[in-house]
């Protein structure tokens, strides 16, 4: 059986600068042993640990949807040491990817409902993954619609951007983009806060599971709009970050109460979090 | 003596609390385990029949003062009042926010020597009295003098009355004279540079880095220690014999002429190292080249940070 | 089962001519206390001890140990890419163990050695040890392996128990394991009913002798929130100095670190004992810090040992009543007496 401490060797094809302050990445992997794609086969919603062979690991949710082949993608923010030397590497060079590792968000119980994703910030990757695993026209019948409301706190900011357009015309797909604050004249979408926005745009939650990722003060504010239009616990989703470090619910670190971060979760809805002491 | 301080502590913690001159009191409870007693702090006076004093007292209360608003009652002996004033200096506390007992100290009894003596059969209970105590076990009862099994700092203590106080637990005990203190220290110095390495290798040879000694110092209050950076990382966290050299060493250098020799960090190691080996020349060193002793003064700068005209080093003129 | 017994007099000489087939490790007085080293030539052997210093853990579960390794020659094509280091799985023999720190790795086995992923190093180090039990005639006051699902002469997952006779050892193998171990030592006479009869007669004086407890009967019912919000834990944590005392020398923590270490051209990628009891634990990249608090670090060790873990794994208490934290925490924190605290705390 594959150990699994041992990253997958994998080489960087391409590397896009997302944001205005230049801190956050998009990296474009290629398994250098093919049949390594195949033993990485994921979900969204579900992370894997970059690894810098003398700098160390860390746990990225993966961006990249699997209905995209051949390559494996990431947004990784620039914070310390690890994501410190990734932001400075260049397209050809070599690195690891472990897992995939986590569980995923609901894609069974989400058949046949209304999908509302919610996401701030830098928060957004997986729920790329998500989103266009969704559009995919094998997997778009098996949803009824689809609302996203993504917000940054510029312009700059936002991730994925010319996805985001296309996105915005599509009619498959209803998109709410917003900034906290604006000076630009040319700027068509929302200005407010994601919250703000999540109570003016979402009006039911009939038949309707609610996907929420993003910085904990976003969740906060986000929690109360959801309860109020009717979201019980048990149809809001949220992915979790913690310190990690083997990812694969050994080393003890991410615990949260009895479950690890990164092998019950990142994900877990509100109602299993409710049950959870509040240590995250 | 130090028996009777026991009622004395209560007293004043009380009073100190009901008439709220200090919001919390810091002391020790009777520990679960002979020779042990635990760190508490109380803030109900009615609680103050908690508080215990004994010759088992080793761990320096000193270390919960910093990085603190509150106003503190603290009981202290020489060298953890000594620890105060060096907190002082170092702005970790304001002398106002504190209400010293002070505790005149006969010294502590070193545990490990006592296992030794009764040949580490299990200990059950030690009780002392007069300076004499009573050690109990499986089958065994035997008593010894409390001055043949003072902790090796408190057996060269030349500072056995608190530096700085509020008040008296009690007379003021006579200091200790005509010592060597630092025997250890200038047997060292005497050996030849194979041999000094050597010496140190197999003393920390069965360090499993826990950092007690670090923990257990009130010296090292730093919010990230130099052994915790990880940008740049100075020091690897595994248990190679480089690293670990790397970090008592720099840790001694960290405490030069601000260690007051309390012997917590000896005390704390679950592994008996005899962390003190490490500090003990730098106080030497301060002594000789500063004439130097730590905390005895809160007005009195400390050497690392003042600058004199007359300074014997040449290559600062 | 095979049921030997051995003269103590040539018990050093008897290991140490059964190394052709195990690596023995045996308990050795180092200064003030015993630590199991590996038996060479010039080793003594010294089963006069209560119970050693540092749990037998590391014999399976290396404080230090390399996962990974690579170079990071720009012009080799394997610049970067990690490599496993190799290891030894040489049988060994862990002789001398006490029956709590055997019921120990019982206790981690069960983190890491389940359904979903394996621990390759742990488990099949662990695989590859036989454990080689030797009852405690004479329980401490701080030993309490009795109110945790194990005993002084507990076989648990011992492979062969010893008894201390006085000048003998009785040797009484469990397992198949245990009985070749047996066989392969030379000497040593078929243990006949007198001193069978001596054995359990010692056994059940031992069971006697455990004065200490673990309340814990309590805690399976009481909720996680309620224990998780007990008004005690700031008071209970007071002393605490956060170091890593209670944690390395415990038989049953298991956390662990991943570092890796450049020296010269080799990078190392290292798994080292971390501990929970440390303010970097859980300090994440962004500077927030779940566990800031050091009520909430001390607080996270006893819910984690008394009632996570429990509620988990189904399976008792993550402790095994060897008593060392007990004896060695350098602030005298003792879980019994924060269990009793737990066991005795309303449900709001």
């Amino acid at each position: 059986m594959r150990n699994p401490y041992l990253p997958y060797p994998v080489r960087i094809d391409e590397i896009i600068t997302e944001t205005e302050d230049k801190n956050l990445k998009t990296f474009k992997f290629v398994f250098m042993n093919p049949e390594d794609e195949k033993g990485f086969s994921y979900t969204p919603g579900q992370f894997a640990e970059l690894s810098i062979a003398g700098k160390g690991e860390i746990p990225i949710g993966i961006a990249s949807s699997p209905t995209e082949k051949g390559f494996v993608k990431f947004t990784v923010n620039k914070v310390g040491a690890v994501t410190g030397h990734l932001h400075y590497m260049s397209a050809g060079d070599t690195m690891g990817i472990r897992g995939p590792l986590g569980n995923w968000y609901p894609w069974e119980e989400m058949e046949g409902k209304n999908v509302v994703i919610i996401g701030g910030g830098f928060a957004f990757t997986t729920l790329r993954s998500s989103i266009i695993y969704m559009l995919h026209p094998d997997n778009r019948p098996r949803f009824r619609d689809i609302t996203v409301v993504y917000g940054a706190r510029t312009p700059g900011m936002l991730l994925y951007k010319d996805e985001l357009a296309a996105w915005e015309k599509r009619d498959d797909i209803k998109m709410h983009i917003t900034v906290d604050g604006t000076s630009d004249p040319e700027w068509k979408y929302n200005i407010g806060f994601v919250p703000a926005v999540t109570e003016k745009k979402i009006t039911s939650a009939e038949n309707a599971i609610a996907i929420v990722c993003g910085p904990p003060v976003m969740i906060r504010f986000t929690q109360p709009v959801l309860e109020k239009l009717g979201f019980p616990p048990e149809r809001i989703i949220l992915s979790l970050e913690m310190r990690m470090k083997c990812g694969i619910g050994k080393c003890g670190r991410c615990n949260i109460g009895e479950k690890y971060v990164c092998k019950d979760g990142p994900v877990f809805s509100l109602a299993q979090l409710k049950q959870l002491p509040p240590e995250y | 003596m130090m028996q009777e301080y026991t009622g004395k502590i209560r007293e004043a913690a009380k009073r100190l609390l009901k008439d709220g001159k200090v919001d919390v009191f810091i002391g020790y409870r009777k520990g679960t385990v002979p020779m042990m007693n635990e760190p508490v702090s109380i803030s109900d006076p009615e609680k103050a029949g908690l508080l215990h004093w004994d010759s088992s007292c080793g761990l320096n209360l000193c270390n919960y003062l910093t990085k603190r608003t509150d106003r503190i009652g603290i009981i202290a002996n020489g060298c953890n009042s000594r620890n105060i004033v060096t907190h002082i200096i170092e702005n970790q506390v304001k002398r106002e926010q504190l209400y010293i007992l002070g505790i005149p100290c006969t010294g502590m009894i070193d545990p490990r020597a006592v296992k030794r003596a009764v040949k580490f059969r299990e200990i059950h209970d030690v009780a002392e009295r007069d300076g004499r105590f009573t050690v109990k076990g499986e089958g065994f009862e035997e008593t010894f003098e409390k001055k043949d099994f003072l902790q090796k700092n408190c057996a060269t203590c030349l500072h056995r009355n608190p530096v700085i106080y509020d008040e008296l637990a009690g007379a003021l005990a006579p200091e200790q004279e005509g010592l060597d203190t630092f025997r250890d220290v200038k047997k060292i110095e005497a050996m030849g540079s194979d041999d000094k390495w050597g010496f140190f290798n197999r003393l920390i040879s069965s360090c499993i880095r826990c950092y007690a000694c670090r923990n257990a110092c009130p010296l090292c209050y730093c919010s990230t220690c130099f052994v915790d950076e990880a940008q740049p990382q100075w020091v690897g966290k595994s248990t190679d014999p480089t690293d670990t050299m790397t970090f008592h060493i720099l840790r001694a250098f960290h405490c030069a002429g601000r260690c007051t020799d309390c012997g917590a960090c000896e005390r704390a190691c679950p592994m008996g190292i005899n962390v003190r080996q490490f500090t003990k020349k730098l106080n030497k060193d301060a002594l000789e080249l500063f004439a130097w002793e730590a905390g005895l003064n809160e007005g009195q700068r400390p050497p690392m940070d003042v600058y004199k005209t007359d300074d014997y080093n040449d290559f600062i003129k | 089962m095979t049921y030997k017994v051995f003269g103590k007099k040539d018990w050093a000489e008897t290991l140490k001519a059964v190394r052709a087939s195990y690596r023995v490790f045996v308990p050795v007085r180092e200064g003030d206390f015993h630590n199991f080293r590996p038996l060479e030539d010039e080793t003594i052997p010294n089963f006069d001890f209560f119970n050693t210093r540092l749990s037998p853990k590391s014999i399976v579960y290396p404080q230090s140990e390399r996962m990974f390794e690579c170079l990071t020659d720009p012009e080799s094509p394997e610049k970067g890419v990690l490599k496993e280091s190799a290891k030894d799985y040489t049988l060994q023999a862990i002789v001398g163990v006490r029956p709590c720190d055997a019921q120990a790795f019982q206790i981690v086995k069960r983190n890491f050695d389940n359904p979903e992923y394996s621990d390759p190093w742990w488990v099949r180090r662990f695989e590859s040890t036989i454990l080689i039990g030797l009852g405690c005639n004479a329980p401490c006051p701080t030993c309490f392996c009795s109110s945790v699902g194990g005993g002084p002469f507990d076989e648990g997952r011992l492979d062969v128990l010893l008894y201390d006779l006085g000048d003998k050892y009785a040797a009484r193998g469990l397992t198949e394991r245990g009985g070749e171990f047996i066989s392969k030592l030379q000497g040593g006479n078929p243990a006949d009913g007198k001193v069978m009869k001596e054995a359990s007669a010692l056994a059940a004086a031992a069971n006697e002798k455990i004065t200490s407890r673990l309340p814990s009967d309590k805690l399976g019912q009481k909720s996680v929130t309620a224990l998780f919000n007990a008004p005690f834990w700031e008071e209970a944590a007071f002393s605490c100095i956060n170091c890593g005392t209670c944690t390395f020398l415990c038989p049953t923590c298991w956390c662990f670190d991943i570092q890796d270490e450049v020296c010269g051209k080799q990078v190392d990628r290292i798994r080292n004992w971390d501990t929970c009891m440390s303010s970097l634990f859980t300090l994440e990249g962004s500077g927030h810090n779940p566990r800031e608090k050091k009520f909430q670090r001390v607080r996270q060790r006893f819910m984690h040992k008394l009632k996570y873990y429990p509620d988990k794994f189904k399976n008792g208490v993550q402790c095994s009543g060897c008593g060392r934290c007990v004896r060695y925490c350098p602030v005298n924190i003792d879980i019994r007496q924060v269990a009793g605290l737990m066991n005795e705390c309303e449900e709001k």
